[in-house]
């Protein structure tokens, strides 16, 4: 007899929708962006693209990509 | 500076904390290391964070297994897809309670064995995944719930532990330099045989500081040579990234530490303790780069 192995599945989501977590929320200003790209290389998440969009379904407002941009391109606004 | 893979395998989002630096580091090991890839995962925070069953955020294969064991299953893991004609990178990836103190002997015994495996331990210097407790790998003078006036004891010399074994490759990497850890777990994976990564891995709720300053708390840590980005092949030792800079000039270990919360306890003396003791590591370091010792 096999006993049934627990395997989980690879998915988007499987945490859940961390964009409910947040408190401040990153704004770009793309008129500040000179597209350093240092945003997309340090969220942990991921959660932003090569295009510079942020993913708020996802992003969890941890405030990383505001504090690394050179420009200070990004703001974090509180939630309403 | 190197071309860095647009994969990601790691989903939106794992459970971690905002601000945590396991995923960013996750995002750019697995970057290194392509699918072809197998995560040996101790009880640690990331065997937590890695989504709710049946599902997972992590998009290539993991296998979880008990606290003491890790090393142990790759070595397993490891001989048998060379057994069977398979390249597959077996990756440990564990916690520093799980590598300094619980998993030791099995890491201590896979090196010795010459396993064909990269241990990697991030370090946030505390049982983080329980509620921040102390571990061999916590600095001392910093709070933790179990040494709420500062830690007594200095942190671990989990490096020169392994270095002891002769690993064929080893490194230390840091969350704030991303493409260094990419650069130095690409190269430990193009070698065969026992290969070792330490990464420091700032903890906002640990560590008690407001999580946008994951990137900048690394940074300090480097800069004040608090933690020190090094490679060893074959026992040759060179400093690599900003650490280059810092065997030069540094500022001071109060800069570091007062950007925490969990060192507010500490005294006068424990800064003038950390401090010599950057002061020690570096000669030491200086020599060693040289071939002296």
């Amino acid at each position: 007899m096999s006993a049934k192995l627990a395997i989980s599945k690879p998915k988007e989501g499987a945490a859940g929708k961390t964009g409910t977590w947040r408190t401040f929320k990153p704004v770009v200003d793309m008129e500040l962006c000179n597209k350093c790209g240092n945003c997309e290389r340090f969220c942990p998440d991921g959660t932003i693209s090569k295009d510079f969009e942020i993913d708020l379904e996802y992003c969890k407002g941890c405030g990383i990509c505001a504090e690394v941009c050179p420009k200070k391109a990004i703001k974090m606004v509180r939630e309403e | 500076m190197a071309e860095i893979p647009d994969d990601e395998y790691i989903l939106k989002t794992t459970s971690a904390c905002a601000g945590c630096s396991i995923p960013l580091c996750l995002r750019y090991i697995t970057k290194a290391a392509g699918p072809d890839t197998v995560l040996v995962i101790p009880a640690c925070c990331t065997s937590v964070i890695q989504g709710l069953y049946p599902n997972t955020a992590v998009n290539i294969p993991i296998y979880n297994v008990a606290f003491a064991s890790a090393a142990a299953v790759a070595s397993g893991m490891s001989e048998a897809f060379r057994a069977a004609g398979k390249k597959t990178n077996v990756i440990c990836f564990g916690g520093d309670g799980g590598t300094v103190d619980i998993g030791i002997q099995a890491l201590s015994g896979a090196l010795e064995r010459g396993t064909d495996f990269l241990y990697i331990c991030y370090d946030n210097e505390a049982y983080s995944n329980t509620g921040m407790q102390r571990s061999g790998a916590t600095p001392l003078g910093a709070a933790t719930t179990t040494t709420p006036t500062g830690k007594k004891e200095f942190k671990k010399d989990l490096d020169a532990i392994v270095n002891a074994h002769n690993p064929v490759y080893m490194a230390t990497a840091c969350s704030a330099y991303p493409v260094d850890l990419y650069n130095k777990v690409e190269k430990a994976l193009s070698i065969p045989g026992p290969k070792f990564m330490h990464i420091l891995a700032p903890c906002p709720p640990g560590w008690r500081y407001p999580s946008d300053k994951t990137v900048a708390l690394g940074k300090l840590a480097v800069q004040s040579g608090m933690w020190v980005l090094y490679e060893r092949e074959n026992g040759k030792m060179s400093l690599t990234g900003a650490s280059k800079a810092a065997a030069k000039k540094r500022i001071p270990v109060e800069d570091y530490l007062k950007a925490q919360g969990r060192f507010k306890t500490a005294t006068k003396e424990n800064v003038a303790e950390l401090q010599q003791m950057v002061e020690n590591n570096f000669k030491r370091i200086e020599k060693e780069v040289e071939g002296i010792c």
